[in-house]
């Protein structure tokens, strides 16, 4: 099993965040795992995007110029990383970033609202949850419970109550994805 | 009890791995893309548990400046910055040069001259290798190419730095020191207790005992002549670790009909590239020097006569490249690879380099 992601949107949407809680499961599941971030120097508003590998084999480049999968979650992003799936891979998307919706014929599209869900939720910080739980709908790469352990390693322990809504909005995403 | 497998950033292992070592100080100055070497030590406060000391100082020539007077008493010291940081510390790494002095620098590097870009670069390679400070002076050069790395050479670079009594540098890039990787940290040592270091050092500034004569801790000798018998001794010395400290690592090499020579994250793009040649049919080695000086050019000598030619691959605009020419000396063909100022290259972009320059 090898699976080769990036996760790209503005830096503030839980992008890096996202990706590091993906690969804190892949570590609970005992793979190889890599995240490797790119964003400029502003913390909120500028583009970001991280790309994390899960593999059961040793992994050569953190740096990649194909995607299994592509989450993406604004309209730069979409321009930037379309052409970047490979043949036969999984882009999903978030509806409320996108104005234009992907165009690729030879790649499986998904579009979750989860803008809109963690807005009905009052809770906009749960929005990437949302997007990973519509991920792992797709792609069951890694266990739920896992998921959750590596939430407890990578939030500090003052933030370990948040974890039974990050529960909830995992299990909100995995309802909410559909074939666009 | 085997050590847990860890995920986390390369300069996080750098902090940890320094603590664990037994390393008795950390001067330095925040510059992205390394802050978290001290941020990291800052949160773990080893000077409630190992004593050790960290220390934000008022700019990065304080902060050399404190690793030279910290060295000077035999204790293991060290510093980080990125490129514009560690230009600033050159003047303070040659004095250490030439006081003899061991001591360990990171240098995570971004993009320049000057100010540059916080983002990932190789451009400080000649700065590192040839020079940088002034004086006919050499740095034991680490680059590593995996998080394990960044832990692992702390250990090294101390170690060498101290059986040679000379700085030595781990030469890393944005990207190794910003990405997490799975990682198993070195076990703990106790540090040095004044004792042991006055046996195993005796030529620190520890106090002076009856009986022996005052150390000094000096790059200054104004007689020419003494100075040119220091100058011999350091040389003596760098052909001694030239002889026996080069490190480097060969993949696919055998049977290659063209080699990548490539060092720190670009190696790892470039094992990527090896993959879809494979896919390919083409048959692409990798060497990756670990030490960048002493530089492998014995090695890569060897493969002169066996490969069609040689790519340098590198985040620069070919700095490496004039070492690697120099150990095949115009027997193949040596091309350079290099993206500038901050952007990484992609797998692919390595692959269409050796086609369209080698092939």
């Amino acid at each position: 099993m090898k699976e080769e992601i990036i996760i790209a949107g503005f830096g503030g949407q839980g992008v890096l965040s996202m990706g590091k809680i993906l690969a804190y499961s892949g570590l609970m599941e005992n793979k190889e795992v890599s995240w490797m971030p790119s964003y400029g120097p502003e913390q909120r508003g500028g583009t970001a995007n991280v790309t994390v590998i899960l593999s059961d084999e040793r992994i050569s480049s953190p740096v990649l110029n194909a995607f299994d999968i592509a989450i993406i979650l604004n309209q730069p992003s979409l321009e930037k990383f379309e052409s970047k799936v490979k043949p036969g891979g999984i882009l999903i998307y978030d509806g409320y970033g996108i104005h234009h919706a992907p165009t690729r014929t030879d790649i499986d599209i998904y579009r979750i609202d989860a803008m809109d869900a963690a807005t009905e939720m009052n809770n906009t910080k749960a929005f990437n949850m949302i997007v990973l739980g519509g991920l792992l709908k797709i792609k069951p790469m890694v266990s739920l419970e896992n998921v959750l352990k590596g939430l407890k390693k990578s939030l500090p322990e003052r933030h370990h109550k948040l974890i039974p809504m990050n529960e909830q909005a995992i299990l909100k995403g995995m309802e909410l994805i559909k074939k666009a | 009890m085997a050590e847990e497998v860890k995920l986390m950033k390369g300069n996080e292992a750098i902090a940890h791995a320094a603590i664990r070592y037994g390393a008795d100080g950390y001067f330095g100055y925040p510059i992205t893309p390394q802050s978290e070497i001290m941020e990291t030590l800052m949160e773990e406060k080893p000077w409630e548990t190992t004593g050790m000391v960290v220390l934000q100082a008022e700019s990065e020539v304080a902060a050399i400046n404190m690793v030279y007077g910290g060295a000077g008493c035999g204790k293991a010291v060290m510093t980080s910055s990125s490129s514009p940081g560690v230009s600033l510390k050159q003047e303070g790494i040659s004095y250490m040069a030439g006081a003899e002095l061991p001591c360990l620098i990171v240098n995570v590097m971004r993009g320049g001259p000057g100010l540059g870009t916080i983002q990932p670069s190789q451009a400080d390679y000649f700065q590192t290798v040839k020079g940088g400070g002034h004086g006919d002076y050499r740095l034991i050069t680490l680059a590593p190419a995996s998080v394990q790395e960044m832990a692992d050479f702390v250990k090294l670079g101390f170690d060498l730095a101290f059986k040679y009594r000379n700085p030595a540098i781990i030469l890393a890039d944005g990207v190794i020191g910003q990405m997490m990787e799975k990682v198993v940290l070195p076990p703990f040592q106790p540090r040095l207790t004044e004792v042991e270091i006055r046996q195993a050092r005796p030529w620190a500034t520890q106090g002076k005992p009856a009986g022996r004569k005052r150390n000094v801790i000096t790059s200054l000798e104004l007689d020419p002549a003494r100075m040119e018998e220091n100058n011999l001794r350091f040389q003596a010395k760098y052909r001694e670790i030239e002889k026996h400290e080069v490190r480097y690592e060969e993949l696919d090499c055998t049977d290659a009909d063209y080699l990548m020579v490539a060092f720190g994250s670009m190696a790892r793009i470039c094992q990527k590239t090896q993959e879809m040649a494979a896919a390919e049919g083409i048959k692409i080695g990798l060497l990756r020097p670990i030490t960048l000086w002493p530089f492998p050019t014995e090695a890569i000598a060897g493969y002169a006569d066996k490969v069609k030619g040689i790519l340098v691959p590198e985040l620069n605009a070919g700095q490496m490249i004039e070492d690697v020419r120099l150990a095949v000396n115009g027997r193949v063909k040596v091309e350079h690879f290099g993206r500038l100022g901050g952007i990484v290259p992609t797998p692919d972009e390595v692959l269409n380099a050796i086609k369209e320059k080698l092939m």
